[in-house]
């Protein structure tokens, strides 16, 4: 993954209006040869209309589309070096499985026997071999994808563009199939471009994430980066979830800043975060990189202190909500200022969960390096 | 909604009063009334205007002599052709209903509809008077051949010979147009609702794996519409196989269907057993239509 | 519209042969309907050229009274084939989706065969049976357009029955029970739930029921007597021996009463769900 790569895809200003609508506004991004790139956002955020004027069933208003460095602004979609693997699956429900993956390779008049040897190796490569003669309807819905793919495989595009490839699935079969897909990528080598609405797809399959807001490009970046660091408050929120207080902030050199929040309190950070000296930012907190103690604050001061300045990065309140959730438990805790902090911890042994219960009064400590300062 | 089922039985007096109105009715005023046809196809004229049911089956041996034979394959003729021109014509304008922008599409049904609503003999009339000798449709003719002449004048050629009116009304020709005017809304529906039902993305995965529009067309959204047509076709084939109105308005002398020789028997030859035959005669062929219909049907469900 | 971006691959509508297409076809559809009207206002009776405005022809129309008398006995039967029609095409419908009966097959086969039957045949069938039971044909107005009116009704409830069972089939009976579990008996259920869902099928179906008996000429030429005229048969005789503006005049009348009909559908129902019901 380290060699230098070109952009197969070039997104230049692009934007697309329907009416008075603005889908997607403006949008420049490249992406690379051999990536497995998503699309995220939620619905109605214009990820999708960007697919599809990729793949040609849109015009944009504006701006241009270059694929593997040829401008697609006078190519219809039948000529274009892509294929698509529909939300909806669009497995033609008149032909067999061969005839549905042989279509492509018909219609471009390929020599009977090399149809039939691709077809198969195709269904191979998506674990269909032996359902040749099965007629789509005769099919589960995940057999229905995988013939979508192996039609699309077979082409041999350039680019594979996925719309919601899973979103029909069901969790166990989604979960399975986010594997495969990140493992077919990396056996055929195309580029992949998935939309999704789902973080966890994103973020398991992806070895870049675009998060699209309102059509915009929210953030481009690799999926830890997007958890760890989110660029702002919409990413942060929507990447998982996380609890974020207004503050200013009181002090910023390069390898420490501290912010202010009167909900949560003084919060100090190992690191820089080059914002205007008493700007108004937000702090976001993830709430499993937040610690619980028992009553009594004496632990959690010293815990804290251990790598920010004392009277930081400590908190107190009352458990006003718990749910367990096996794996972990979610607690809801009201600060002393009355806000709502919710903090997750992982039952690490079976009886973990007994610890705390409603209305208990806790404290809480993180550390120097778990706050995210957001500027906007 | 099997499950929504009742038994009469644990039902029955509102079974009783919701069935009675609509079986009484047709028996009293369908099946009895077919009955009585079906039995006087059987019958003989014995006076001016009494007719026994003697079960003999000359009738329908006259019926199958070639005279009133090639009227009934002249019908069925015309009503293909009728159905064929409105297949072609109507396919393209359901398609574009189909993908008109949502807000156009409702209206563009509507200005489907409208004529279809509006009173058929009202319709036939208003063909007629743009039809006729004195007609626009002449009068555009004449303007194309003008035309024509014209244009041979400035290439140097001997300008056509002076406009007559050609006569369009009276003529199969006219019978078709008619019948293709009257029942085109009857096909375009059908077909757009099959094509409404039609998950786009089909058409759209076609086109993604190379095929182009014509391709698309051939191999994704004809096989795919097929119900559509076929449902199209056999409500624009069946009236027009049985029509009326258009022939004895809009023909000539040649251009009888088996409806109007139906209509003969019992208004002016006053022959009724042998039209009751001739009526029979034509609903069979329905039947057989519509059988035809269901097998393939069948087939198509067995196939899957 | 103006809309410079290019065409996207699946808006055929846009391209301008299909444009062309649809633009031809209504022209074919409308154009004969148009000029029919406009010139029911020309000054001529001959009617290539326009001479000038004039109602006259509607003056001589509704003076006509044989033409009056034809037009009020139409929508008279056309108003109670349309009523006893919804009535019995709904029971109809309400009985084949709610109830297993024996011999269902053969009712709902026979309910559906005036729909397919050639309406030549039906009109003979009723010519036949009302001279067979001797149905009295001098009978007072309007009791002498019985026989007319049950002919409709006849043709016209199967379509009605077949309207309000495809909107019955998207009724969930959750809707029903739900209403008994709160109390409700089976008629209060019926007329609180069930009606409501099935209201846009009996408006269609009402529709098209009252369009069906005004549109008919066939059965009704059989089966009307010698002093019972409606419309079409009017029209279809004075078609047959002379052409007249009045004949426009009147056929304008009854187009603008067909389009005011739709459009108070339309009001009720939207575009939309006139679309739907057909």
């Amino acid at each position: 993954m380290t060699e230098t790569k070109t952009p197969i895809i070039q997104i230049r200003n692009v934007s697309k209006r329907f009416g008075k609508v603005t889908a997607v506004d403006n949008i420049t991004l490249d992406i690379l040869a051999g990536e497995f790139f998503v699309l995220l956002g939620p619905s109605g955020c214009g990820k999708t209309t960007l697919l599809r004027m990729i793949a040609g069933f849109e015009m944009p208003t504006e701006g241009q589309i270059i694929i593997d460095g040829q401008d697609m602004s006078m190519v219809p979609p039948n000529k274009r070096p892509v294929n698509m693997v529909f939300q909806s699956y669009a497995v033609f429900p008149h032909m067999n499985v061969t005839d549905n993956v042989g279509y492509g390779l018909r219609i471009a008049g390929v020599a009977k026997g090399e149809i039939r040897d691709r077809v198969t190796e195709a269904l191979e490569l998506v674990k269909l071999g032996g359902f040749e003669d099965r007629m789509p309807d005769q099919m589960s819905g995940g057999q229905r994808q995988r013939v979508a793919l192996a039609r699309s495989l077979v082409m041999r595009p350039k680019v594979l563009l996925l719309d919601e490839p899973l979103s029909a699935l069901d969790a166990k079969l989604r979960a399975q199939m986010q594997f495969e897909l990140s493992d077919l990528q990396d056996k055929v080598g195309i580029t992949f471009v998935t939309v999704t609405h789902d973080q966890d797809e994103a973020l398991s399959m992806a070895s870049r994430v675009a998060v699209i807001n309102k059509g915009e490009v929210a953030q481009l970046a690799p999926p830890s980066d997007l958890y760890e660091y989110p660029a702002n408050r919409f990413v942060a929120d929507f990447v998982g979830s996380v609890n974020i207080f207004e503050g200013r902030l009181t002090l910023d050199e390069p390898d420490k800043a501290a912010v202010d929040c009167p909900g949560l309190g003084k919060v100090y950070l190992n690191h820089g975060v080059t914002g205007p000296h008493g700007a108004d930012v937000w702090v976001a907190l993830r709430p499993e990189k937040i610690y619980l103690h028992v009553p009594g604050e004496g632990k959690a001061v010293t815990a804290a202190s251990q790598d920010a300045p004392d009277g930081h990065n400590f908190a107190r309140g009352t458990i006003k909500g718990m749910s367990y959730l096996g794996d972990i438990t979610l607690f809801e805790i009201q600060l002393e200022g009355g806000q709502i902090i919710r903090v997750s911890r992982p039952n690490l042994s079976r009886h973990d969960q007994e610890d705390f219960t409603w209305d208990d009064k806790v404290s809480m400590h993180w550390r120097a390096d778990s706050p995210v300062v957001l500027l906007s | 909604m099997s499950g929504a089922l009742q038994d009469w039985k644990s039902q029955k007096r509102p079974f009783a009063a919701i069935a009675t109105a609509p079986v009484f009715w047709l028996a009293l005023f369908f099946v009895a009334p077919m009955a009585i046809v079906w039995l006087y196809s059987f019958g003989q004229n014995v006076g001016p205007a009494s007719i026994e049911i003697s079960g003999t089956l000359d009738n329908y041996k006259r019926a199958t002599e070639w005279l009133y034979l090639s009227i009934f394959l002249k019908s069925l003729a015309v009503a293909a052709l009728t159905t064929l021109i409105c297949l072609i014509i109507g396919f393209p304008v359901a398609m574009a209903i189909t993908f008109a922008a949502p807000k156009w599409r409702p209206w563009l049904l509507l200005g489907i509809m409208l004529p279809f609503w509006t009173n058929l003999l009202i319709r036939t009339y208003a063909l007629m008077a743009l039809m006729g000798t004195n007609g626009y449709m002449n009068k555009g003719l004449g303007g194309l051949w003008e035309g024509a002449s014209w244009l041979r004048t400035l290439v140097g050629m001997q300008p056509l010979e002076a406009w007559t009116p050609v006569q369009l009304l009276y003529n199969n020709f006219a019978v078709v147009l008619g019948l293709v005017y009257v029942h085109l809304p009857f096909m375009v529906l059908p077909l757009y609702s099959a094509l409404d039902r039609l998950d786009k993305s089909l058409i759209e995965a076609s086109l993604d794996l190379g095929a182009g529009h014509f391709k698309t067309f051939m191999k994704v959204v004809v096989p795919l519409a097929a119900p559509g047509i076929v449902a199209g076709v056999m409500i624009t084939l069946i009236p027009a196989l049985g029509a009326y109105l258009t022939p004895d308005l809009m023909g000539g002398t040649d251009s009888q269907m088996i409806a109007n020789v139906i209509e003969r028997q019992f208004k002016r030859a006053n022959d009724w057993p042998f039209g009751a035959a001739l009526s029979f005669l034509l609903i069979y062929a329905m039947f057989i239509l519509i059988a035809l219909q269901s097998m393939r049907a069948n087939k198509v469900k067995e196939v899957r | 519209m103006f809309n410079r971006t290019a065409i996207a691959p699946l808006e055929y509508t846009r391209k301008l042969w299909m444009r062309s297409w649809v633009g031809l076809t209504m022209l074919f559809l409308y154009a004969p309907l148009l000029v029919l009207m406009i010139f029911s206002f020309n000054d001529s009776r001959r009617n290539i050229e326009w001479k000038g405005f004039t109602l006259k022809y509607y003056e001589k129309a509704l003076n006509n009274d044989s033409l009056v008398e034809a037009m009020v006995n139409s929508l008279t039967i056309a108003f109670l084939a349309t009523i006893v029609s919804l009535v019995i095409g709904a029971l109809a419908a309400v009985m084949l989706w709610r109830f297993r009966f024996p011999f269902k097959g053969l009712v709902e086969g026979t309910m559906s065969l005036p729909i397919i039957v050639p309406e030549i045949c039906l009109g003979v069938a009723f010519l036949i049976f009302f001279a067979k039971i001797d149905w009295p044909t001098d009978l007072p107005w309007p009791l002498n357009l019985s026989a007319i009116t049950i002919a409709h009704i006849t043709f016209c409830f199967p379509f009605v029955a077949m309207v309000v069972r495809a909107r019955l089939a998207s009724f969930n009976m959750e809707e029903e029970e739900a209403a008994k579990d709160l109390g409700a008996t089976d008629w209060q259920a019926f007329r609180d739930v069930l009606l409501p869902h099935i209201k846009p099928g009996l408006i269609a179906g009402a529709l098209l029921a009252f369009t069906l008996s005004l549109d008919d000429f066939v059965i009704t030429f059989f089966t009307s007597g010698p002093d019972t005229i409606t419309f079409p048969v009017k029209v279809y005789s004075m078609v047959r021996f002379s052409v007249t503006p009045e004949v426009n005049a009147a056929s304008t009348i009854l187009i603008l009463l067909t389009v005011i009909l739709t459009f108070i559908a339309l009001k009720l129902q939207g575009v939309k769900g006139i679309a739907q019901s057909h």
